[in-house]
């Protein structure tokens, strides 16, 4: 018994340096070499500013910037200290009042009449989600155009510029980053 | 459902099938002691460990002997975990200076963690010190997923040994399942996760100014916002390989920075499933007859898929309440479509239900969208699969010795059905092995009713209580199925980091994983004493299409009777009631 | 063989039976059932509920409740019958059993030469004490014979008529108690106690009163009892489940006791539970039946799962003895020649052999003996020197015997043996045959082929109990060329020829060593170590004392074949108690449509969609399914008398056919009985 409670304390111990020590160094040495961008957070520079990581998304609510996702951090949205989902059942009256507040909120910033797109009016499930569907983008074209008195086509080109599609072809969903696309259209405009 | 959404499921299922081959027959040469590819890295590091511990290699264990060196091994891991937990502030590596985890969380979390449950009380980034991520967390997402592996492998010695009493030597299956296979394809996925954007650092959080300030639910300006990251590659990579699940943030693989493009997503899906399926083929391997191996993941694919597909289809279709509001919920190229709530744009519907099958079929309990948001038949396909036993994949070596556990009831059945005394691989199946099975299959079913009565009868069961209506009977219903499997996984809006819920949740865990593991000790040294009974033609063959569908039958069987009235008053009766507000 | 078979449902036995079930309320006797014991308690929590109900203060119609109680006491009650039911043919065989157990006078010698009796009466014998038994006196205990030949009309434990011949030394020297001795006398040895007798211990064992559980029947309990303690849980956990619903939907009131109990008896495995022990004892009644005497239930268990059997080729794959089978004459000779002489030199050769002989040549060529009577013949017996028997007539000395013997005969006198008839020789050696050469004088005019006989049908048995995997190997004293021809013809897998008592002894032990289980039977003293060592060993009644001692079943008809019979039985008895409970259990699914939207109509009214068969009304639909689980008690009390069909097909047949039939009909079959009596319900305005 008591040579058992020796071995176990020395397995767990030599274990936990090898595991819990030399693993996790291992994997950040190689990760600060072959990929120092990624392992630090995506983050965008614009000069020696850091303007937010391009995996993080940020809150919009002005009519000149394409919205992202309902966001459910506490206290406020896109904490990206503290992920959340919204937890809202199918049932849930919030879910319902959540939806109908955005709906209403994108009418009244001047985004008009047709189906909304559902990931507009859902929270995403860590709160930080960078992006929206190109149906959601689309929806909000008209609105960012008119706010921005630029021509639909300018803004549909940049929307297609950053819009990524189905990783190898296949995987996950069309989407566009709505951090990217929002610093693309404060940057001067060539045309 | 768009045929890209069937195409991405049978890309899944295409390279996760493909890897069974190659991994299960290198996991059985490592734990059958012959060589493999990697004795020349590895060897040296073993031999050194052993010396270092005084591991006798050749050193067999009874059952007995081998279940004291888990539960002894299992003990210190706990109070190593929990101590970590609560001296935190004081350690290292603890930039953002969090405070010492509570008493009862600590205690919580410490068995989450021993037990391969990982189910999360508290949110990652804000309770958890880099140090006990590293020290505590990972240590025990290799450990307790080797242990499971090893007693997996002391079942199959039960069948393959004839006439003897031992069933190998824990510390050596311990180190070899974390040395041969955790580490070094941990290593490997870790790094792929790194080039995708999962963050891997030792800096502290990074502060940035958001483009356009917004309010708190106080009202007051917020204008910069504090971007989380750490150590998590490393992490993530052994807590989808260990069938661990425990995130390193709160949102658990939801989190961009966790799980951040649609291949991370891709690869750590398959880690999930990875090794649970290709211990089968370990099984057939190692039994001598690679067809048994086929055939349990055969069984497991039976359940699997459909449940994969109707979850699939059932979460497209979206909610009716947001139909009624003109909300576009179809699904095209330029939007996913259906059920968004809780789930991430980049992986749409397909991949988020996806992940939750796969992630409550394994016992790996992470997630990369909100369970609680499902449509309710949909969140009622986790949650029954937690209740069938973790068997269908389950945990890395625990699900599969899980589903042995329900062979040998289905084996007993159809022996008797065939009047013959039953024997499976060779082994006559008895009261013993028969009262074995029977435990650890009824305990985990025990912990989950009765914990889920204690908690919705109690007042602080039903304070934390989120959401109205079933779906809160549902959240309490899928904490328990979660803990008494260990599963891990939650209907999130569920507030359990509470003493209550801390503390039932840690004892449905407890139960759920020794009083599983001790039974199939017990029976794997039973098996061990045994003869072995040469297969004849009056034996019933239990690798065939028939075999595979009664025991299909069983699993099922027992789950659905065991949980049909919990589950039409939760999910069934809520699915009911949405229908009704069409 | 006569069977002493009862009808399934005699009246004499269904009147007990009906008795009994209420003798059975007993809670001592219900605690040997876990699974009926929660349900004989359900049936008293009920029961006071209805009490209880009788005030109006619960709410709840007491109709309703008394319903719900009297048909979980139906349920209880059903079971016992099953049980008395099984037990009846059992203690009706018993009794026809004792008839022959009346007191005797035994007629107690000193010792053999002795010839003053004493009488005692039969139950003051002791072990060892020597008896005397004379024509029409019926054989006070069990011994053996250590004088004198009689014949001993063994019906009263046979069911057999014709008498049988007992006498001292040899294989056939045993004598049970109870039977009577027809004709002489015989001196017998007492070999065990009154009240131990062979007879005795058949009646115990065939009341059941020395039945112990199985061990596969110790396994099924535990499963059984496993599933009874999840469906309790499930059932007590929903208590606390509906009090939340309640409160959550603001609507209905908590599930009642009555209908938890309810549905805690539908969802138990009661149908097999019920009929457990009745499958056990039935299956014990269908041996005896077939006239097999198994000293254990163990034993009728294990026959299920026999490997290996072993066969005595001697009346068991063959006939009794050799017999002609062909003529080969010499050349120069002609087959009538032949047969003639041969026909001459067996005219007295009294052997099964030498009668086989005339029956041939009588068949080929209508040789009979009559026209023989007017030549003085001088018959010429065997003897162990010559080796030949034969006949001398008109001068002319007919011989058969060995090829070698008659050889030497027929050198002395100047003959020899031809090619051919060497060849032929050589030939039927080979075949397994005998050759018997017959000479006229110096010459040989050709030879015998005496053959074994393979029993008809046999081969056909054997590739049956090849496709229950059951592998068959002949024992004979054989050499092994013989032993291999019959082997073939017989279609047996294996033979041991030359065999000792030793060889048979190792030879089951290697297979038992291989994980193999065993079983053989036998009748001689020498058999009984290989008996014991068996693992299953039928021992044939007409056998010795030794010989019955060893095995664990005595087949009363003395029929080797019945191995193939007992191996059924003992397969039929597991795949009935697995058939009922895969029935059992899939019967849950329907029971619990029926009463979980019933049980929360109130509550979650849109549950109802759950309800498939569209029953009338909550009330009327629980206690449909109360009442579809105690019929269908009753419904298969004649299956598990008799037992599921057993057809031998391979395993996996088996399985495909016992699980569409009891698996898939079991899902289907209550649904269609729970609507049927809810209809009937509705029309009576029951509820």
């Amino acid at each position: 018994m008591f040579t058992q409670l020796r071995t176990a304390a020395l397995v767990l111990m030599a274990l936990t340096v090898l595991t819990g020590g030399v693993y996790p160094l291992v994997v950040t040495a190689i990760a600060q070499l072959a990929f120092p961008r990624q392992a630090n957070g995506s983050l965008i520079q614009q000069g020696d500013q850091i303007t937010g990581s391009e995996l993080i998304g940020q809150p919009f609510s002005r009519p000149e910037y394409f919205w992202g996702r309902l966001s459910a951090t506490g206290p406020h949205p896109y904490n990206a200290a503290a992920s959340s989902g919204s937890n809202f059942g199918p049932l849930h009256p919030g879910f319902k009042e959540a939806a109908e507040a955005r709906i209403l909120a994108l009418h009244s910033a001047g985004s008009s009449g047709k189906v909304v797109p559902v990931d507009l009016v859902t929270a995403s499930g860590s709160g930080l989600d960078p992006h929206i569907s190109p149906a959601a983008a689309e929806f909000q074209v008209p609105r960012i155009a008119v706010a921005r008195k630029m021509s639909e086509g300018a803004v549909r080109e940049l929307v297609s510029q950053h819009t990524e599609g189905r990783q190898l072809g296949i995987l996950g969903e069309p989407r566009v980053n709505v951090l990217r696309l929002n610093l693309a259209l404060d940057q001067p405009q060539g045309n | 459902m768009t045929s890209n959404g069937f195409v991405q499921l049978a890309v899944y299922l295409g390279v996760l099938l493909a890897c069974v081959k190659p991994l299960g027959f290198y996991m059985a040469r490592v734990y059958s002691g012959s060589g493999t590819f990697l004795d020349r890295f590895i060897g040296p590091l073993e031999r050194l460990l052993y010396r270092l511990c005084g591991i006798e290699k050749s050193a067999e264990m009874t059952w007995r002997q081998y279940s004291v060196a888990i539960l002894t091994f299992s003990l210190l891991s706990f109070l190593a975990v929990y101590v970590l937990q609560r001296t935190q502030v004081w350690l290292p590596l603890n930039p953002e200076s969090l405070p010492a985890v509570s008493p009862d969380s600590s205690f919580n979390t410490a068995v989450s963690f021993t037990t391969n449950t990982n189910w999360q009380g508290y949110g990652g980034e804000t309770t958890m010190s880099y140090l006990t991520q590293m020290l505590a967390l990972t240590v025990q997402n290799f450990v307790s997923a080797a242990a499971g592996m090893a007693v997996l492998v002391t079942l199959i010695r039960g069948f393959t040994r004839h006439s003897t009493e031992t069933i190998g030597n824990f510390w050596v299956d311990l180190v070899r399942g974390t040395l041969y296979i955790l580490l070094p394809i941990s290593l490997l996925f870790a790094v792929a996760l790194v080039s995708q954007g999962v963050v891997q650092t030792f800096n502290s959080y990074h502060e940035v100014a958001f483009l356009e300030p917004t309010v708190d639910a106080e009202g007051q300006a917020v204008t910069r916002q504090s971007i989380a990251v750490g150590p998590a590659a490393s992490q993530i990579a052994i807590k989808q390989l260990g069938t661990n699940g425990g995130g390193f943030f709160n949102v658990n693989s939801a989190h961009p920075l966790e799980n951040p493009t649609p291949l991370s997503n891709f690869l750590q899906l398959l880690a999930i499933l990875l090794i649970p399926a290709a211990l089968c083929y370990t099984f057939g391997e190692m039994v001598s007859d690679r067809r048994q191996g086929w055939a349990v993941l055969a069984a497991m694919l039976v359940i699997f898929v459909p449940l994969l597909v109707a979850t699939t289809i059932t979460e497209q279709s979206g909610n009716p309440i947001l139909t009624r509001l003109g909300v576009d919920q179809s699904a095209s190229d330029s939007q996913p479509g259906g059920n968004m709530e809780g789930k991430e744009s980049r992986f749409g519907i397909v991949n988020s239900s996806l992940w939750a099958v796969a992630t409550t079929a394994a016992s790996n309990g992470s997630v990369n969208s909100m369970h609680d948001s499902f449509t309710p038949l949909s969140g009622l396909v986790p949650m029954w699969l937690m209740q069938l036993g973790e068997v269908i994949f389950g945990g890395v070596g625990s699900g599969l010795y899980g589903l042995l556990m329900f062979a040998i009831v289905a084996v007993f059945l159809s022996g008797l059905m065939v009047g013959r005394t039953p024997e499976y691989l060779g082994k006559k199946i008895g009261a013993f092995e028969m009262k074995m099975a029977a435990l650890a299959i009824l305990f985990p079913c025990a912990m989950v009713l009765v914990g889920t009565a204690v908690a919705v009868v109690s007042a602080s069961g039903r304070a934390t209580i989120f959401n109205p209506g079933p779906h809160g009977f549902s959240e309490v219903l899928y904490a328990f199925s979660s803990a008494g499997n260990n599963n891990g996984s939650a209907f999130a809006g569920l507030g359990a980091n509470t003493p209550f819920y801390n503390g039932l949740l840690g004892l449905a865990m407890l139960v759920g994983r020794f009083w599983v593991m001790l039974p199939v000790l017990a029976i794997a040294g039973s098996l061990a004493a045994k003869k072995t009974v040469p297969a004849g033609p009056g034996t019933l063959p239990t690798h065939t299409p028939l075999f595979v569908v009664l025991l299909v039958a069983v699993v099922i069987v027992v789950g659905a009777l065991s949980f049909f009235p919990a589950l039409a008053l939760g999910p069934i009766v809520e699915h009911l009631l949405l229908a009704n507000q069409e | 063989m006569t069977k002493t078979s009862t009808r399934l449902f005699d009246r004499k036995i269904l009147g007990d039976a009906i008795r009994a079930s209420f003798w059975k309320l007993d809670p001592r006797v219900q605690l040997r059932n876990p699974v009926m014991f929660a349900v004989y308690l359900g049936s008293i929590l009920t029961t006071i509920l209805w009490l209880n109900s009788l005030s109006g203060s619960t709410g709840e119609s007491s109709t309703f409740v008394l319903g719900v109680a009297m048909w979980l006491w139906f349920t209880v009650l059903f079971a016992n019958f099953a049980e008395a039911i099984a037990e009846g043919h059992g203690k009706a065989q018993a009794a026809s059993l004792k008839k022959s157990r009346t007191t005797v006078i035994a007629r107690k010698i000193a010792n053999k030469a002795d010839r003053i009796t004493e009488e005692v009466s039969a139950t003051d014998l002791k072990i060892g004490d020597i008896v005397i038994v004379k024509a029409g006196e019926t054989i006070p205990a069990d011994g053996e014979v250590i004088e004198g030949v009689a014949s001993v009309d063994e019906s009263a434990i046979t069911g057999e008529s014709a008498p049988v011949v007992r006498e001292s030394g040899g294989d056939r020297s045993s004598v049970t108690g109870g039977t009577r001795v027809i004709s002489d006398w015989l001196i017998i040895q007492v070999r065990t106690l009154p009240g131990q007798s062979f007879l005795d211990r058949m009646i115990a064992m065939v009341e059941g009163a020395k039945r112990q559980k199985t061990p596969n029947e110790i396994a099924l309990a535990i499963l059984l009892a496993a599933l009874t303690l999840i469906f309790l849980l499930v059932v007590a956990t929903l208590l606390p489940f509906s009090i939340f619903s309640v409160e959550v939907s603001g609507q209905g009131r908590a599930i009642s006791l009555t209908v938890l109990v309810a549905l805690f008896v539908c969802l138990a495995p009661t149908t097999i539970g019920a009929l457990l022990s009745a499958i056990g004892i039935a299956g014990m009644n269908r041996l005896s039946q077939a006239n097999v005497i198994a000293m254990s239930g163990r034993a009728v268990e294990a026959a299920g799962d026999v490997d290996v059997l072993l066969l005595d080729k001697t009346g068991t794959i063959t006939l009794g003895n050799r017999q002609a089978t062909r003529f080969i004459p010499a050349s120069g000779t002609t087959e009538k020649e032949l047969a003639e002489a041969a026909h001459l030199a067996s005219l007295a050769d009294e052997t099964a052999e030498g009668r086989s002989i005339a029956v041939l040549a009588k068949k080929q060529f209508g040789l009979r003996g009559r026209e023989l009577e007017h030549i003085q013949p001088h018959f010429v017996p065997f003897s162990a020197r010559t080796r030949m028997s034969g006949v001398t007539l008109d001068g002319h000395s007919i011989r058969k015997g060995a090829a070698e013997a008659v050889e030497t005969h027929v050198r002395s006198l100047g003959g020899f043996l031809p090619e051919d008839v060497r060849v032929a020789v050589q030939e039927i050696a080979k075949s397994g045959g005998t050759p018997l050469v017959v000479s006229r004088d110096d010459k040989v005019l050709g030879v015998i082929e005496l053959k074994d006989i393979v029993k008809g049908g046999i081969k056909e048995r054997f590739a049956e109990l090849r496709q229950m995997g059951i592998k068959t190997v002949m024992i004979t004293g054989d050499n092994p060329l013989t032993a291999a021809a019959i082997a073939a013809e017989a279609g047996v897998d294996d033979f041991l020829a030359e065999a000792t008592p030793e060889a048979k002894l190792s030879l089951i032990r290697d297979y038992q060593k291989g994980g193999r289980l065993v079983a053989m039977t036998g009748d001689g003293t020498n058999d009984a170590p290989a008996l014991a060592q068996a693992d299953v060993a039928v021992a044939m009644n007409s056998g010795t004392q030794a010989a019955k001692e060893a095995g664990n079943m005595v087949d009363l008809d003395s029929n080797p074949t019945k191995l193939i019979e007992i191996v059924n039985i003992g397969k039929q008895l597991l795949m009935t108690r697995g058939s009922l409970t895969t029935f059992s259990i899939a019967n849950d699914v329907a029971k619990y449509f029926a009463i979980l939207p019933a049980a929360f109509a109130a509550t979650y009214p849109a549950l109802k969609a759950l309800d498939l068969m569209r029953l009338s009304s909550p009330s009327s639909a629980i206690l449909s399914a109360v009442i579809f689980n105690a019929l269908i008690i009753i419904a298969l009390v004649p299956l598990a008398l008799k037992g599921v069909a057993y057809r031998p097909v391979g395993a996996a047949q088996l399985l495909r056919n016992n699980l569409l039939i009891y698996g898939v009909g079991g899902l289907i079959v209550p649904f269609m009985g729970i609507k049927a009596i809810d209809v009937m319900l509705t029309l009576m305005r029951i509820a």
